[in-house]
């Protein structure tokens, strides 16, 4: 039943989505050349020629954008895509340079959310981690981590609820604090024949390091300690290790 | 009687005529000070200006449906979801997900009575996370009146395939062709190789999971 009405759920989405980009905002931004001339390019990459050439004082129209370049159409109706370095010596209606809110080092210190993939080893298996934060302060986040460490005898599945420390934001290379609790789900190999399933409350330390990359990306690094509170008589003490790559807005 | 309001017509009177004298000086300047000063103040405040939203449209979602090769149970039909973040017009990142539902063995067709996996085990479904790098960008034309922007991509990453009740942690790498067919619209073809272990038959032996699909995604 369920996967009967998946490919329904997905046209459906992708009719949502088609309609939030027709009916996209017919207003655009306006911007006048500064340098003698910008380029236009047929496509929205370096490869692509050039095919017409504006010139200083001319205003052009900026439509929309795909990673760094830029779709403009200039007073006779002529389209094509502009790089984001000559379009940062334009200027605006007001006479001041035109201000594209790209993320910089400054906006990761005063990042609101952030979300990234991770990978490592967990307890001597592979363990992949997706996550998602939101920062209440430039130094104390709370982030909720999903992660799958897949072994030979079996695979967990683990969810967390976690709080992070950064006490010194501004460095480089920033460490943080991290402390969580949360639950781990215990799968046995299908032919491992003593192994059972299991699901058992954990709870976690951890340091790491993030690092700001370029535009909107951060590295980042971290290892953990699990304290596995399972029904046997003993608690199970796991470690960790992942690196991996996050966004932030 | 008559003295007395005689007076008192003279001291208002006089008072009346003196009062103006007193405050004429400083109602001069003050009206003097008048005339430079527009009589309507116009009052101008200035507007913030708010610079019209830039549409960025770097992420991509999509659909895709093809054929997985799964070793020993058979060649299916595999369909999935796909989301991308374009990092840059060189590098993208994405996840998808994706299923399919095996066929018997040839070991189980053979002996007809055998019988290796339930209908729930043979169902198989993946998810991964890749890195793509746009190796040759360029455009293709069709007639001479339509060029399409197009990509030949390298991809590769990691995930998981649940298959048999297990899941198996999985490598993936490939190619694959994007077509745009205009600002928000791709068409896909992708070639897929699935790599992960499999102990069902007997020994531990890695298997190369082949899958070829076409997709369509949307530019958001």
């Amino acid at each position: 039943m369920c996967r009967n009405k998946m490919p329904a759920i997905l046209l459906t989405l992708l009719l949502l989505l088609f309609t939030a980009t027709a009916t996209a905002a017919d207003e655009y931004r306006q911007a006048k050349i500064a340098d003698p001339f910008i380029e236009l390019h047929s496509g929205p990459g370096r490869g692509f020629p050039i095919f017409y050439v504006a010139e200083r004082d001319q205003w052009i129209k900026i439509i929309k954008r795909k990673t760094d370049w830029f779709k403009v159409e200039i007073k006779n109706g002529t389209q094509g895509w502009v790089h984001y370095d000559q379009l940062l010596l334009t200027l605006t209606p007001a006479g001041e340079r035109t201000q594209i809110n790209d993320p910089s080092g400054a906006d990761f210190l005063h990042r609101r959310t952030e979300a990234g993939v991770l990978g490592g080893k967990f307890s001597g298996s592979e363990v992949i981690t997706l996550y998602g934060g939101y920062a209440f302060t430039r130094n104390i986040s709370t982030e909720v981590a999903l992660s799958q460490a897949l072994g030979t005898v079996s695979s967990k599945q683990f969810i967390n609820l976690r709080l992070i420390h950064q006490p010194i934001p501004e460095w480089r290379l920033s460490p943080f604090f991290a402390m969580g609790v949360g639950n781990l789900r215990s799968q046995a190999s299908a032919t491992q024949a003593q192994a059972q399933d299991r699901s058992d409350s954990v709870a976690h330390v951890g340091i790491g390091l993030r690092s700001y990359l370029t535009r909107n990306f951060m590295l980042r690094a971290e290892y953990n300690r699990y304290v596995v509170f399972s029904s046997d008589d003993y608690n199970e003490d796991l470690r960790e290790w992942k690196v991996g790559l996050a966004f932030f807005y | 009687m008559e003295s007395r309001s005689r007076l008192f017509l003279l001291i208002s009177s006089s008072l009346l005529c003196t009062l103006p004298l007193l405050f004429w000086p400083s109602g001069a300047a003050a009206a003097a000070s008048d005339d430079n000063e527009p009589l309507i103040q116009p009052q101008i405040k200035p507007q913030p200006v708010k610079p019209a939203r830039i549409d960025s449209e770097n992420f991509e979602f999509g659909i895709f449906t093809g054929l997985l090769s799964v070793e020993d149970f058979g060649s299916n039909a595999v369909s999935g979801v796909r989301l991308a973040y374009h990092a840059s017009e060189d590098i993208f990142v994405e996840v998808a997900y994706g299923r399919s539902t095996t066929q018997q063995t040839s070991y189980e067709r053979l002996l007809g009575s055998v019988t290796l996996l339930t209908e729930e085990q043979r169902q198989l479904s993946y998810y991964n996370l890749a890195l793509g790098f746009n190796l040759l960008p360029g455009e293709a034309f069709v007639g001479s009146g339509h060029a399409f922007h197009t990509d030949l991509y390298l991809i590769g990453g990691i995930g998981s395939t649940r298959f048999a009740d297990d899941d198996r942690r999985t490598l993936n790498f490939g190619f694959g062709y994007r077509a745009i067919m205009n600002d928000w619209l791709a068409l896909h073809l992708d070639a897929r190789d699935h790599i992960f272990d499999i102990d069902l038959l007997g020994t531990q032996k890695t298997s190369h999971n082949l899958e070829f699909h076409t997709g369509l995604t949307l530019f958001f």
